[in-house]
């Protein structure tokens, strides 16, 4: 981690009047962890348990049906690997960003997000593809318990992927401004979360062919 | 009044000297003058926002009131005609039924305890200004009211209201081909999502706001206990919900795109619904209780003038039931076709849970040994919720020994069990909680006679809607049933269900007295003075009602919030906000 935290926590932590923002957030940290922080962290908890009930069901049913590793080869394999190192790569960009913001350069900072919206936006393209492809080939998600996980748990990822590009879009012409820098870090750590949720999908969906 | 000048902390260093409000702060000094709109309906002030769940709330009480009303006139009188209605037939029945049960757990009993109390409390009784996210708690509010609006909305769209239960088993749910209803299941889940992420989004900010946003010199330790339940509840809710909404996707998309997650033709399984529905379910009892139990704990110390027993025994119970909530859930479905062996250990688990949980209770009643009770009715109400939950407990080990489950299940026992187990911190929890706080929320006393009135037809109606309910489910009289005509073994039991119908009848009347209370109280109650009930939290340090930032000058914190009839002290409380020597204000004045 860079030290962004520094930037962060800085006006907050130890002072012992309470800063109100009418439109933002209210400041104070009782904690050494800034409120912003805690609030995304518990918000990542909630995004967890909802991927974390997929998830399990979707192993539940694979342990019961070992022949759906012969409907997992059908997947396109190296576009879900060129997608991972995508994503991979967003995720530097978004750190890039936040050291940027942390020390101020909020160009930098503002240039690295649309980095990352760019590899966003590649990663999206690469999904469509793969969907219309797997379609066309009569894997819609009707065809079967495996292609309705399929669709489900990607489309879900696809919606949080979307849900980040807009977020990072909005905070992105504020920091061009050089407003909000603290709020880079926010969403690195919805998009690193966004990361490791296709880390997990990826092998379970694409690579575990064999029964 | 200046809290740091002097006297020296006993329990802990001198917290850092406050600073007065203003200055560096956005708020004070200059408040711009705010619009209707920004005032009333947008704002973005935690008490507002309080206000607003509440009214919600309370609207939807009436709601779902008014629909037992027309199940209970059906079940005492079946095939009568109902004014303006005329006969009910089945359809409609399964829809009160489902909607009554949803609009209650989930428009009543979340907005009134975590949306009103969670929102008007948590930053007063840290010495905050607001929540941690202002902006974030308004959305929270209203994707709360969207919800609403779409769960209402679904009563008018043709077909009517969602019949499958509250708890929308498939495959009833997930084919429209059983059930006949298209839209009004679709717009309940819905309704029911949106609902939980406005609960997502308003846990979100209780839990980061209690945690950070703690007046100077608080520890975790010196927090009133009933935001210890508020947190813990928010923490169950923010674990638990997850799973339903990713079960709730997978409804939709078999009810929509035609997928078959639910739907064993297709390789699916309806058991898995079940297990992702009770993973939510049985843990939201604990959501619900958990606040109303607080409430109570923050009751009885003051009209008991003694310091709560246990303080720290309650905490960890509070904790250990809010663990031990996610592993009961398959009690719920000893009966639905699970692996047996999976009976025992969640057998096991359901009756464990009820030791914390009467450690709680027991820590209470302690509190009140040997205090000098005063029977206000927010104390009426307060012990009225501990007995009243007794009788849910302990009927609730018979629903968790899979043995007797199997007998009871799916009987009028069971509906009589969970209005037990959920009336108390529901209702009488938000009783309790609405006569003591009233006075910080519209700055004037309510009356005490109607309050009584309201107590004691409260309390006894109650048990006579659903005392029979235990008695006729002994006996075999199974729920969700339209019309007792149908099984001749029924016939014998219609005077316990008239009986329940007058019972609820008297209930519903039971309640004007408190309309007229609290409406009339807004305006010829008698001026309440900022802490009225000598009590020692920091929300009493605060103006009544407390204006928008909530404190004149940042309060810090000195002591836990319990300390009542200290041996030494002249006065019998010592709120939390003044240092050791410096007496009350109200025992000065
Ligand atoms: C005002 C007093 C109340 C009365 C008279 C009442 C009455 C009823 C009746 C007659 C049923 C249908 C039983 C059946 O045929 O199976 C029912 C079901 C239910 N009630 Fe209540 N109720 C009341 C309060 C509450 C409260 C406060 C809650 C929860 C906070 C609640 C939650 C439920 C639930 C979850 C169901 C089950 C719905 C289903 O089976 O889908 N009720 N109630
Ligand atoms: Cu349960």
């Amino acid at each position: 981690m860079s030290d962004g935290a520094t930037a962060t926590a800085a006006p907050a932590a130890q002072t012992a009047a309470a800063h109100a923002d009418p439109h933002g957030s209210v400041e104070r940290a009782a904690t050494t962890v800034p409120t912003g922080r805690l609030g995304i962290w518990w918000f990542l908890a909630s995004e967890i348990v909802i991927f974390g009930g997929l998830v399990t069901c979707y192993v539940l049913f694979r342990l019961r049906h070992p022949e759906w590793g012969e409907l997992a080869a059908h997947t396109l394999t190296p576009a879900g690997a060129v997608n991972t190192f995508v994503l991979l790569t967003s995720s530097l960009t978004i750190v890039l960003a936040h050291d940027a913001a942390a020390r101020g350069k909020h160009r930098l900072a503002s240039q690295a997000m649309m980095q990352t919206l760019f590899c966003g936006a590649i990663f999206m393209g690469i999904k469509a593809f793969e969907y219309g492809h797997e379609i066309a080939q009569g894997f819609t998600p009707v065809a079967g318990l495996f292609w309705s996980f399929y669709y489900s748990m990607t489309g879900l990822h696809a919606l949080h992927v979307l849900g980040g590009m807009v977020a990072i879009y909005a905070l992105q012409r504020s920091v061009a401004r050089g407003e909000h820098l603290r709020r880079v870090e926010y969403v690195g750590i919805y998009w690193h979360f966004v990361d490791i949720v296709w880390i997990f999908l990826f092998p379970l969906l694409y690579l575990a062919s064999r029964g | 009044m200046n809290p740091v000048a002097e006297a020296p902390a006993i329990r802990r260093p001198a917290p850092p000297a406050p600073a007065a409000h203003g200055g560096d702060d956005a708020h004070g000094g200059h408040h711009e003058p705010e619009s209707f709109w920004r005032r009333y309906v947008f704002s973005t002030d935690h008490k507002m926002i309080a206000k607003q769940y509440l009214f919600t709330g309370v609207f939807m009480a009436l709601v779902g009131g008014f629909l037992a009303q027309l199940m209970r006139v059906q079940l005492a009188s079946p095939g009568a005609e109902i004014p303006g209605m005329g006969a009910m037939h089945a359809g409609q029945y399964n829809t009160y039924v489902t909607m009554h049960g949803t609009t209650m757990i989930f428009w009543v009993a979340m907005p009134l305890l975590l949306g009103a109390f969670g929102n008007f409390l948590i930053p007063l009784m840290i010495g905050a200004k607001d929540m941690a996210f202002p902006r974030l708690n308004m959305l929270s509010y209203w994707t709360f009211a969207l919800s609403t609006v779409v769960l209402l909305g679904s009563f008018f769209v043709p077909g009517g209201a969602s019949p499958v239960g509250w708890t929308a088993y498939p495959p009833l749910s997930a084919n429209p081909q059983y059930s006949g209803n298209v839209w009004g299941v679709h717009l309940w889940i819905l309704a029911v999502a949106l609902e939980m992420v406005a609960f997502l989004m308003g846990g979100i900010n209780y839990i980061t706001t209690a945690i950070n946003l703690r007046a100077p010199g608080m520890r975790m330790k010196d927090l009133p206990l009933i935001l210890w339940m508020q947190i813990v509840a928010s923490v169950i809710f923010l674990f638990s919900a997850g799973p339903l909404v990713a079960g709730a996707v997978m409804l939709l998309l078999d009810r929509t795109a035609g997928t078959g997650f639910y739907n064993p033709a297709a390789g699916g399984d309806p058991l898995l619904f079940q297990h992702l529905f009770w993973f939510f379910g049985h843990p939201e009892v604990y959501v619900l209780l958990l606040p109303g139990l607080g409430i109570v704990a923050e009751i009885l110390p003051v009209f008991s003038r003694k310091p709560v027993f246990g303080y720290k025994m309650i905490l960890w119970s509070t904790i250990a039931t809010g663990l031990l909530s996610f592993v009961v859930w398959a009690h719920h479905q000893f009966v639905s076709g699970i692996d047996p062996r999976l009976a025992a250990p969640f057998s096991l688990t359901t009756i464990l849970i009820s030791v914390p949980v009467a450690v709680t209770l027991f820590s209470f009643i302690a509190t009140l040994w040997k205090g000098s009770i005063e029977f206000t009715t927010a104390m009426l109400f307060a012990l009225g919720m501990i007995a009243v939950f007794l009788i849910g407990g302990v009927t609730g080990i018979l629903n968790g020994s899979a043995a007797a489950d199997i007998y009871i299940h799916d009987t009028y026992f069971v509906v009589a069990h969970f209005h037990y187990a959920l009336i108390p911190p529901v209702f009488f929890g938000f009783f309790a909680g609405i006569y003591y706080w009233y006075p910080k929320m519209f700055g004037r006393m309510m009356n005490e006679t109607l309050g009584k009135l309201h107590f004691w037809g409260t309390t006894i109606f109650v048990n006579v809607t659903f005392l029979p309910m235990f008695v006729m489910g002994l006996r075999g009289y199974p729920r969700r049933v339209y019309d007792p005509t149908q099984f001749s073994s029924l016939g014998d039991m219609t005077l316990m269900q008239i009986l329940a119908t007058v019972g609820t009848a008297g209930l519903l009347l039971s309640q004007v007295p408190l309309l007229i209370n609290f409406f009339g109280s807004l305006r010829w109650g008698k001026v309440a003075g900022p802490n009225p009930w000598r009590a020692n939290t920091l929300e009493w340090a605060a103006p009544s009602p407390p204006p928008h930032g909530n404190f004149a000058a940042q309060p810090s914190v000195y002591r836990w919030p319990y300390e009542y009839s200290a041996p030494g002290r002249a006065e019998d409380w010592h709120p939390q906000h003044l240092p050791s020597g410096a007496a009350a204000e109200g025992s000065r004045s």
